[in-house]
């Protein structure tokens, strides 16, 4: 600040010139500020999985030993890898979430594509209030409903199967894909469905030749966000299933891989990495999608 | 047949009676934006409303759910320690891990938004790392991290000379060790929400603002952050439901310990209701979130309208 304040002294004499200078100094110390706070930020964001990564590479005796520093890795391994991959258990918890988020994301995608379209285009009596509806459901937290949910699926003798949870799912995932769906259905000019309409197209025709071709984007960042939130779902699993060969894999890795007396970390860590893999592999080749959908809820819609 | 005669009555009669074809499609219209809509109907209907209300009534049952006891429920966590614990808990969580996600993220974006365009991507690739894993398998990670014999964190602190911090052990440090990991795994969400504001505030206002003379403190306070505004509550408040709601880090990390005094209410209704079998009991407990969640859901929604009719 001394020197924005020197340098204005400098310019009231010397004119508009020096004046510039400063900017441009004031302006490359904002980069450099910049660049800085970037970096310590990278560095803290990473940390956690980089750490994981690193004992995941140990073998049990290096993880034992204290001595010298945690953060590095002196004889790397890929026995904890071998053995999860020939883990039946861990094999299995990776089965169900495939087949759990597959059928979830279908579900979601058919539900909320129909709906969204309807409440786009077709004005009926109440469309209105349920797209506010749609909305309001998207802000109710799971954990506000897991313990009726778990009377009414236990009640429907569904406790304890992968099945209980593909019904429940869409609570988590129906709501802010329809929403973000009608957000990309409105911005579709009118004349579009017009001329179709003129054409003697039906209203399925136009949504599947006009409408989802032409939001495919859309519906491309609610396909991975419906993704992400079953694979990362939580609350659900952790109440519902307790037989290991019934669980998907977030809650198999956190209670099944930890519940040994002595914790196997450098298979925990594995584990929970191997777990974490497919999302963070969809998010870095279809990033700018990720990060559409992740805004959209607010800016558009 | 029968669901199309229901939904031309159901019609206000504001439509003009116009030619035969013209009412046919007409209803036909409603009749397919209701078969349309229906499945939506049928999961927000059967999964969310009904569910809700049938906590509500759980909540007033007994422990065994045979006959009803009012607001028993309510009065006897009224008369647990352990409850107000959680009361406090939840929301010293929820409002201290908000407010440092929202300044962290509202940081980041503003130094992402200075460097060059070119740079921005990988950046906002690596930064938004946290957000993109599952939080309950990282934090298994910074559960390992602040290990007690062999926590990494510890370790990089004794190299400045500091004794080591018991991370999980002691109910202070267990708390601000969930807040940490709260903030790690949300940080990145709000930068990327600003960071999409700030690209969308015009750049002939910082222009004029330049030219009028104003320092850049100024130019973040009359122009960026006016502008701003409504995403930024937007964004906290949505955050502030997600937070107190949370359940995975806890779980996690402490499982509410040590002696119960981590527990934030999800966590709490959890023990209560399925780990203890007090299935009443545990509704009433997750009943406690609603008030708070539907002023910040009111909230969020006027902003969103708000900022919809904006944007017409």
């Amino acid at each position: 600040m001394s020197a924005v304040s020197a340098s204005n002294d400098v310019a009231k004499g010397s004119g508009i010139y020096s004046k510039a200078g400063s900017l441009s100094r004031e302006r490359r110390w904002a980069l450099w500020m910049a660049y800085a706070s970037l970096t310590v930020a990278a560095i803290i964001f990473l940390a956690p999985p980089v750490y994981m990564f690193i004992t995941s590479l140990k073998g049990s005796a290096e993880i034992a030993n204290m001595r010298g520093n945690p953060w590095l890795v002196r004889e790397p391994t890929l026995e904890n890898y071998g053995a999860l991959l020939s883990n039946s258990m861990f094999l299995r918890f990776f089965v169900n979430s495939v087949v759990i988020t597959g059928l979830v994301v279908l579900v979601t995608m058919v539900i909320s594509i129909l709906a969204a379209f309807a409440l786009a285009r077709m004005r009926f009596f109440g469309s209105q209030f349920l797209a506010t509806g749609v909305f309001l459901t998207y802000l109710v937290p799971d954990t506000l409903l897991f313990i009726p949910l778990y009377q009414i699926v236990g009640g429907l003798g569904l406790l304890n199967s992968i099945w209980g949870l593909v019904l429940v799912y869409p609570t988590l995932t129906v709501p802010f894909c329809t929403w973000i769906m009608i957000g990309y259905f409105a911005s579709i000019p009118k004349e579009l469905d017009e001329a179709a309409l003129i054409d003697g197209a039906t209203w399925p025709q136009m949504l599947l030749k006009i409408f989802i071709p032409v939001a495919m984007p859309g519906i491309i960042a609610a396909t991975i966000f419906a993704f992400t939130v079953s694979w990362a779902a939580f609350v659900y699993p952790t109440a519902f299933v307790t037989t290991p060969d019934q669980m998907p894999l977030t809650i198999g890795v956190v209670s099944q891989l930890v519940r040994a007396d002595t914790f196997a970390w450098g298979q925990i860590m594995a584990g929970a990495l191997l777990a974490a893999l497919p999302p963070v592999v969809i998010y870095a080749f279809l990033m700018d999608y990720y990060i559409a959908g992740l805004t959209a809820g607010a800016t558009k819609g | 047949m029968s669901a199309d005669t229901l939904t031309a009555d159901s019609r206000p009669a504001s439509v003009p009676a116009g030619t035969g074809s013209l009412k046919r499609f007409a209803r036909r219209r409603s009749t397919i934006a209701f078969l349309m809509t229906l499945p939506l109907l049928l999961v927000i209907v059967c999964l969310v409303a009904y569910p809700a209300s049938y906590g509500i009534y759980l909540s007033t049952l007994n422990r065994t759910m045979e006959r009803s006891i009012g607001f028993g429920n309510f009065e006897i966590l009224f008369d647990t320690d352990t409850f107000w614990n959680v009361v406090w808990q939840s929301c010293i969580f929820a409002i201290t891990a908000v407010i440092a996600k929202a300044l962290i993220g509202f940081w980041l974006a503003h130094m992402l938004h200075h460097i060059p365009t070119k740079g921005q991507r990988k950046w906002r690739g690596m930064l938004l790392v946290p957000w993109v894993i599952p939080p309950a398998l990282s934090t298994l990670g910074w559960w390992w991290m602040y290990d007690p014999s062999y926590s990494s964190i510890n370790y990089l602190i004794s190299l400045v000379g500091a004794p080591p911090v018991p991370w999980l052990g002691e109910p202070l440090w267990a708390r601000a060790a969930i807040i940490i990991v709260n903030v790690w795994v949300g940080a990145p969400f709000f930068m990327i929400m600003y960071l999409a504001a700030l690209k969308s505030v015009p750049e002939q206002l910082y222009e004029a603002a330049a030219i009028d003379g104003a320092s850049s403190f100024q130019r973040l306070r009359y122009v960026t952050v006016p502008m701003m505004a409504n995403i930024i509550s937007i964004t906290v408040l949505f955050s502030l439901i997600v937070t107190f709601a949370n359940y995975d880090i806890v779980r996690v990390l402490t499982n509410g310990g040590p002696r119960d005094l981590t527990h934030v209410f999800a966590s709490y209704a959890f023990q209560v209701g399925i780990l203890s079998g007090n299935i009443p009991r545990g509704a009433a407990v997750s009943l406690f979130m609603l008030p708070i969640l539907a002023i910040c859901a009111f909230f969020v929604l006027r902003g969103v309208t708000r900022r919809n009719k904006e944007q017409m």
